[in-house]
């Protein structure tokens, strides 16, 4: 149903085959600003926070094309909060379609996919650039987190999405968890605060996104010092969030009363 | 004259009308600004004193420029875009006032309003958390005069890029390029200072650095005397020239609305 609906969208958008490449392009050059940002920041010195450049590209790279495949397919749920307050979800809910793909898909245009381009280039460029003693375990840990990664932020987004039936005005707020999440994922833990980074491993999992396996592809120590199985958790951890947010979201549908208009 | 103090209140009322909303956005400054401040220790950790700062003024300058993103509206956008193109532009034009004087009061009191309700959190915890160096009261005066040009600024840019809807029909390819332009120049994504080189001299005499980078300096009490009066002169020539530039806009829209029969 999703790709029925999704197609739907990018058939509309491709009326006007120019503006569609132009807006790709255009979002794929305002993602990229984050690796400017990075090269900017390797540009005065060759280690940062004891990772060098292609390490942290590594990270970006991971983080980035999780984030973005996440927020393709799932970013738009943080409209949920304007849904609600103009009335339009109950439109969604008389409709024989799930409300969570409703809302996925909406506006579903090819430039979402924009995001995925300075990702998977500057992925690939760390990939061949990065010093690891490639192993058939670290080479299939790329992989394995990326996907890890991108249901992890997908649960994310579900989940914040979800608060706000309770909280409708959280979206502000649930920005920080969700794009934040995106942000600091593309940067070593060792430059974080010790309690934030344990915020951020134990309260909302970011740091399994990419962080702990990475810290297995590139055998760094943890200074969390936990144990070695953490760097492998990233499946199990996906998968809590994931139901997590599942369950949030059908308690907050089950329980929403419309502003009774 | 007198109508545009009341377009002023008006603007400023309205964008306080929301302050649980204001307060939600002004959380995720903060924690973009905890975020931003540990990137950029990590990096005065291995290059002290970088461009000049130093530590305490990197940090400080992550969570004053977190502030600064509600009132000057690094962002982009303005609601007279969808009023032009929905054609509610043209009950704008109908007024007695004109269309950019009204519009840059009501700026003025979002940006009022937008700096009572979320400028406060980036900053007190900032400066509770990290080594913070707080602005002498003479800075802080100066400070006042530099955000006032800032947002001018920022209005100036952001009313040419809605100026545009009259001549292009989707305003989202502009808006792109120019959200990239404004973020980068001015010293969101980092601080100019960090910029090496000519990149760093481009940079530092574009508008998007009176919007932010320019105004930060002010507040960290890096520039003083003719220096800070160079530096407001740069923030008030580029206002005059935005304005200017969107005066001539307006006319030739004006026109092309009469052209059209509208």
């Amino acid at each position: 149903m999703y790709g029925v609906l999704a197609w739907a969208w990018i058939r509309a958008a491709a009326q006007y085959p120019v503006s569609m490449v132009l807006l790709a392009l255009a979002t794929a050059l305002v993602t990229g600003l984050d690796v400017a940002a990075i090269l900017l920041l390797f540009a005065h010195a060759p280690r940062i926070a004891g990772f060098t450049a292609p390490e942290v590209l590594f990270l970006y790279g991971t983080s980035a094309l999780a984030f973005g495949i996440s927020d393709i397919v799932l970013g738009t749920t943080e409209r949920l909060g304007y849904h609600v307050r103009q009335g339009t979800l109950d439109t969604m809910l008389v409709r024989p379609v799930s409300p969570l793909v409703q809302i996925a898909t909406e506006e579903f245009s090819p430039r979402r996919f924009g995001k995925l381009v300075p990702a998977v280039l500057v992925l690939a460029y760390a990939l061949t650039r990065v010093d690891v003693a490639w192993t058939a375990g670290r080479a299939a840990m790329v992989p394995v987190m990326v996907a890890a990664g991108t249901a992890i932020f997908g649960g994310l987004w579900v989940l914040t999405g979800a608060v706000q039936f309770v909280l409708v005005d959280s979206h502000g707020a649930s920005k920080s968890v969700t794009y934040g999440g995106g942000f600091l994922t593309q940067y070593p833990m060792t430059m974080f605060a010790r309690d934030f980074v344990r915020g951020v491993t134990f309260v909302v999992p970011l740091a399994f996104v990419n962080w702990q396996p990475a810290l297995y592809v590139l055998d760094r120590p943890d200074p969390l010092g936990l144990p070695e199985a953490a760097r492998f958790a990233s499946p199990a951890v996906a998968a809590l969030v994931c139901g997590a947010g599942a369950l949030a979201w059908r308690a907050g549908l089950r329980h929403y009363r419309s502003t009774g208009s | 004259m007198g109508v545009l103090p009341w377009v002023w209140w008006y603007g400023f009322r309205r964008h306080t009308a929301y302050p649980l909303g204001s307060l939600t956005e002004s959380l995720t400054n903060t924690m973009f600004g905890f975020m931003r401040a540990y990137v950029l220790l990590a990096l005065w950790d291995v290059r002290p004193s970088l461009g000049g700062y130093d530590a305490a003024d990197a940090v400080t300058f992550c969570f004053i420029t977190q502030a600064l993103i509600g009132p000057v509206q690094v962002f982009g956008g303005m609601e007279l875009t969808e009023r032009i193109r929905n054609g509610d532009v043209a009950i704008d034009l109908h007024r007695p006032v004109g269309l950019q004087g009204w519009w840059l009061a009501d700026d003025l009191g979002r940006a009022a309003g937008s700096l009572l309700l979320r400028a406060g959190p980036p900053l007190l915890a900032g400066a509770l958390v990290f080594p913070f160096r707080a602005p002498a009261p003479a800075n802080l005066a100066a400070f006042a005069v530099a955000g006032v040009l800032a947002v001018t600024v920022g209005f100036g840019l952001r009313y040419l890029v809605a100026l545009a809807m009259f001549w292009l029909h989707d305003d989202r390819g502009l808006n792109a390029v120019t959200l990239v332009m404004s973020l980068f120049f001015s010293g969101m994504i980092l601080p100019l200072v960090v910029f090496p080189g000519r990149l760093g001299d481009v940079a530092r005499a574009l508008p998007w650095a009176a919007q932010i980078q320019v105004p930060a300096d002010v507040f960290l009490g890096r520039h003083t005397g003719a220096g800070l009066l160079g530096a407001l002169a740069f923030q008030a020539m580029w206002a005059a020239l935005l304005l200017g530039a969107g005066a001539l806009l307006t006319r030739a829209a004006r026109r092309r609305l009469v052209v059209h029969g509208g």
